[in-house]
């Protein structure tokens, strides 16, 4: 019998076998199917930097005509739902304890009292220090307000605030156009690697890996047909995502989409390489899945989505290099909201070639490390 | 017999109670019933085999027997107390060992055995006589640092019913206490179980194994749900005298023999046993068709004593006749050597320890070579080099002229391998697996087409293309993974424990097949631990602490433990004197 090391009929075979796995397997399908779901509602609606539908606590000494337009602003502001009215310093310590308001205003008894006189009203702001950020996007808004009713105070004043700020590549800072596409990366990374983690952890739970490495097929022919289902199946869901962030969230795509293309599949090549390594090294299904998250959380923190990579020390800024979803996010954001031209895109999509290379070449050492 | 003097508690007048009393229990999950209008009794101070084929309803006795299920109809006591509505009084009557015992394999065997005795609520510092003697009993006492995870299976076993027995217990269950246990461990663990039962313990084991059921006291023999014998196995055994012969040294023919006297009507059931060939007549029957063949051969034939699994497979309707489909189709093997699987100064080191210590030996095409041994003796290491799945450290494995490490893929080619537990692709259906392992060898085209159609003929698997494997019956199953690893006719067969945990008469129609590939020629390469599996081989290789320390035909090796007490020893005799002589052997010499 003719064996070489490379054969069309045993790869179709595998290939076969692989996709019918992860469409049967119900663990795959909800590796597959349900995390697009869930994590678009999830990201989507729920998870925002925005500071929406909080209670504020007003305890108001004065009710003299200025703290009065201020507690008016304030029932009209839209992030606010209630405004809680207090009579004592120590109810609105109370409500700030209880975590019932995220702020409290003390309006002193001589505000208006000191306006009148032409100084500046002090007021003072209470913020729950438990939710730092939130508190202080809350401050954020809060002076905002305070610096309108300082500008009906003097009219004919300069403008309150000197400075204009204005957002390129997104305007109105909706948060959605800027979380969307990166969860395009973060969604296909998870998804590849999950599917690939588990691939030959269950073949070796079921004893089928020994039968495959009796066979006479060749190593590079496993991770061809294991690399492939998961490569179609995160790229399909890449695209979903894409198409989603047009279609449904009317985010502007301004890049080039065969560009994008090709550094998703790219990306998703390297993400299935680490995903066989995992694999490669696991005993059970159980430990590929708690190898998948151990690997795949760290690379999300680290990719830049969250926190700038700029900010960490310059040693993990070198490891964040190592991690495809860095370059991938630089390119997914750029093609949607700033017209990357393609130069940028390249100097992006080389890195995420290498590391392709790297993890498939190692993954392919990985399994045949198993031989030992 | 060694004495255990507190371990059981031995309840005021056990003469005559019951231990377990089982009355017209009914157990159904879903469709399928599991149990139907059971009832029995089990009683203190003797040792009960729960004996039947694989699904026959064991587990599920066991599991209402310690409260773990509940009857659909019917009622259990044990010790005086229903199991249903006394669920708290069972727990602390009763120890129960569940075929994987849930021992925590990062703790070490002490730590194990001080979490039960925890979870029993007893101070484990208090009872340090207990723990002592219990570790004494079980022979563990050298091994109490190691870590659970790291003993071997009879170790294993032995943790687990040190752990069953912490409570002291009315009533000992043990759910297949014998499974991948090797004979020498197994034969501990009947040491153990019998002084239990000499405290006045009544002791239940659970097994396949029909050997095993012939040691207990009394047995309840369980088939499809219902109890089809209650009583000392002796007694059914008896039922069959003077139908039980054997052809002795039939020698090289016996293959053709066994083939010939299954296919005669007046027998039920044959195997064979080193050069001989052993027949069971069917009920009523005359010998005189047999006593033909074996004029015919030119041999001898003797009557036997008939033995438990003869009755065993009597009671079921008898064993499958005996010639292979799947043979039978085969074109006769041709190769190009006489030898087709060798191995030279074969070793194989993991860091420090030594699995596999300079092991060599030669193959003959067309022959059945057994390899055996205590676990961890390295058997499963050097199959797995011959087969190409571990790398030698040392030395060299070929598979029909190919050497493993250079021409991996063509070696590959030109063997099949089954392994424990058939791996089959279990999300794949029954036509997919066989599709996939066609393609997987490289067949294309109309020779795939053929022999996938061949392999659902002779194999009868028409009827369950579109099933998944797991939902076959255990039978069609093995058929299945049997068809898979030889559709593309490899000379050379591996199998590693093939028939682990199968019952008798599947076991047989395996067995069938087997013989008739070695007729055609096919090469057979075999680990198992059942010992009458071994009888099939035409040589055995016996492995014990990584060395080959014996290597000869079973009916040699058998003579080699012949001694006044034992004239004529079994293969599991055999086994325990072999690695026994070689543990002395190592010992003088250190």
């Amino acid at each position: 019998m003719l064996t070489s090391a490379f054969s069309f009929t045993r790869l179709r075979a595998q290939f076969i076998k692989e996709v019918l796995s992860v469409l049967r397997d119900p663990r795959s399908r909800m590796v597959v199917f349900v995390p697009p779901i869930l994590q678009l509602l999830v990201f989507a609606f729920a998870a925002t930097l925005e500071v929406r539908n909080v209670d504020i606590a007003v305890y108001d000494q004065d009710a003299g005509r200025w703290s009065h337009e201020l507690v008016q602003r304030l029932d009209s502001a839209r992030f606010i739902t209630h405004v809680r009215h207090v009579d004592s310093q120590q109810q609105l310590h109370e409500l700030i304890d209880r975590g019932e308001v995220i702020a409290a205003l003390a309006i002193p008894v001589d505000f208006s009292r000191s306006i009148a006189a032409g100084e500046s009203g002090r007021a003072q702001v209470l913020v729950d220090g438990r939710r730092s950020n939130s508190g202080q996007i809350t401050v954020a808004y809060l002076s905002t307000i305070a610096a309108d009713v300082g500008a009906e105070v003097v009219p004919d004043a300069q403008a309150p605030t000197p400075v204009v700020v204005r957002h390129w590549f997104n305007p109105n800072l909706v948060y959605r156009w800027f979380i969307v596409p990166g969860l395009t990366g973060i969604l296909a990374l998870f998804s590849a690697l999950l599917i690939t983690s588990l691939s030959i952890a269950r073949e070796r739970e079921l004893g089928t890996f020994d039968q495959l490495l009796v066979s006479p097929t060749s190593t590079p022919e496993i991770i061809i047909s294991k690399s492939l289902p998961a490569l179609a199946i995160g790229t399909a869901l890449g695209l979903f995502m894409i198409s989603a962030g047009v279609f449904l969230f009317g985010i502007p795509f301004t890049g080039s989409f065969a560009l994008l293309l090709a550094s998703l599949v790219l990306f998703i090549a390297s993400v299935v390489g680490i995903g066989l390594m995992i694999s490669a090294v696991s005993m059970t299904q159980q430990q590929a899945i708690l190898g998948a998250f151990a690997v795949g959380v760290p690379a999300v923190l680290m990719s830049g989505f969250a926190t700038p990579v700029e900010n960490m020390p310059v040693v993990l800024q070198w490891l964040a290099q190592a991690i495809p979803l860095t370059h991938f996010l630089i390119i997914v954001e750029g093609s949607f909201l700033k017209a990357m031209p393609p130069g940028d895109i390249l100097a992006s999509l080389w890195p995420l070639a290498v590391i392709a290379l790297a993890t498939l070449t190692m993954a392919t050492v990985f399994v045949r490390g198993r031989l030992q | 017999m060694q004495a255990s003097p507190a371990i059981a508690a031995v309840p005021a007048g056990a003469g005559e109670d019951a231990a377990i009393v089982i009355e017209d229990v009914d157990k159904h999950f879903g469709d399928v019933k599991a149990l139907r209008g059971l009832s029995a009794r089990i009683h203190y101070g003797r040792l009960t085999g729960l004996v039947g084929p694989d699904g026959a309803g064991k587990t599920t006795l066991m599991r209402i027997l310690t409260g773990l299920l509940v009857p659909n109809a019917g009622h259990v006591t044990l010790a005086g107390y229903d199991v249903v509505k006394d669920n708290d009084a069972i727990h602390v009557a009763s120890g129960y060992m569940p075929q994987r015992f849930g021992l925590y394999e990062d703790l070490s065997v002490m730590e194990n055995m001080r979490l039960y005795a925890q979870l029993r609520g007893m101070d484990a510092d208090r009872n340090a006589d207990l723990f002592a003697e219990l570790l004494d009993f079980t022979r563990l006492g050298p091994f109490t640092k190691r870590l659970a995870g790291k003993l071997s299976g009879g170790m294993k076993q032995k943790l687990g019913l040190a752990c069953a027995l912490m409570a002291r217990p009315k009533v000992l269950l043990l759910d297949e206490p014998g499974v991948g246990v090797d004979p020498v461990s197994r034969q501990d663990l009947w040491r153990m179980v019998q002084a239990l039962t000499d405290e006045g313990m009544a002791v239940v084991w659970s097994t396949a194994y029909l050997d095993e059921a012939e040691r207990c006291e009394s047995v309840l023999l369980l088939n499809q749900g219902q109890l089809l014998f209650d009583g000392p196995p002796q007694e059914l055994t008896a039922q069959l005298e003077g139908r039980s012969f054997r052809l002795e040294d039939v020698g090289a023919e016996r293959r053709a023999v066994l083939t010939q006297a299954l296919d005669l009507p007046s027998v039920s059931d044959g195997v064979i046993q080193g050069a001989g060939v052993r027949v069971v007549l069917r009920e009523g029957a005359q010998a005189e068709q047999l006593q033909a063949l074996s004029d015919q051969a030119r041999v001898e034939l003797a009557q036997v004593p008939a033995r438990f699994e003869d009755a065993f497979i009597d009671l079921l309707g008898g064993g499958p006749g005996g010639t292979s489909t799947l043979a039978e189709r085969l074109p006769p093997v041709e190769l190009g050597s006489d030898i087709a699987v060798s191995c030279r100064n074969l070793t194989k080191r993991f860091g420090e320890f030594t699995a596999t210590d300079n092991v060599s030996f030669e193959v003959q095409k067309g022959e059945i070579f057994g390899l055996l041994g205590p676990n961890g003796a390295g058997k499963s290491t050097t199959f797995k080099m011959l087969c190409g799945l571990l790398k030698p450290t040392a030395g060299e494995a070929h598979v029909v002229g190919h050497d493993l490490r250079r021409a991996t893929g063509a070696a590959k080619s030109r063997l099949g391998y089954m392994a424990q537990k058939f791996s089959l692709y279990g999300l794949l259906s029954v036509q997919q697996n066989l599709e996939f392992s066609a393609g997987v060898y490289g067949l294309e085209g109309n020779t795939r087409r053929e022999r996938i159609a061949e392999m659902i003929e002779t194999f009868d698997l028409g009827d369950w293309l579109s099933a998944t494997p797991d939902s076959l019956p255990l039978g069609h199953k093995q058929r299945l993974a049997l068809a898979c690893s030889l559709m593309h006719r490899p000379p050379v067969l591996f199998l590693d424990e093939p028939t682990s945990g199968v019952d008798p008469i599947t076991r047989r129609e395996f067995w069938t097949h087997i013989n008739g590939l070695a007729r055609k020629g096919v090469t057979i390469m075999v680990t198992t631990h059942f010992m009458d599996e071994a009888e099939y081989c035409d040589r055995v290789a016996m492995l014990s602490r990584a060395q080959l320390i014996a290597l000869d035909t079973p009916d040699a090796l058998k003579r080699s433990a012949v001694s006044p007490e034992r004239p004529d020893p079994t293969m599991e005799d055999a086994f325990i004197h072999l690695v026994e002589s070689a543990d002395r052997e190592l010992e003088a010499a250190t």
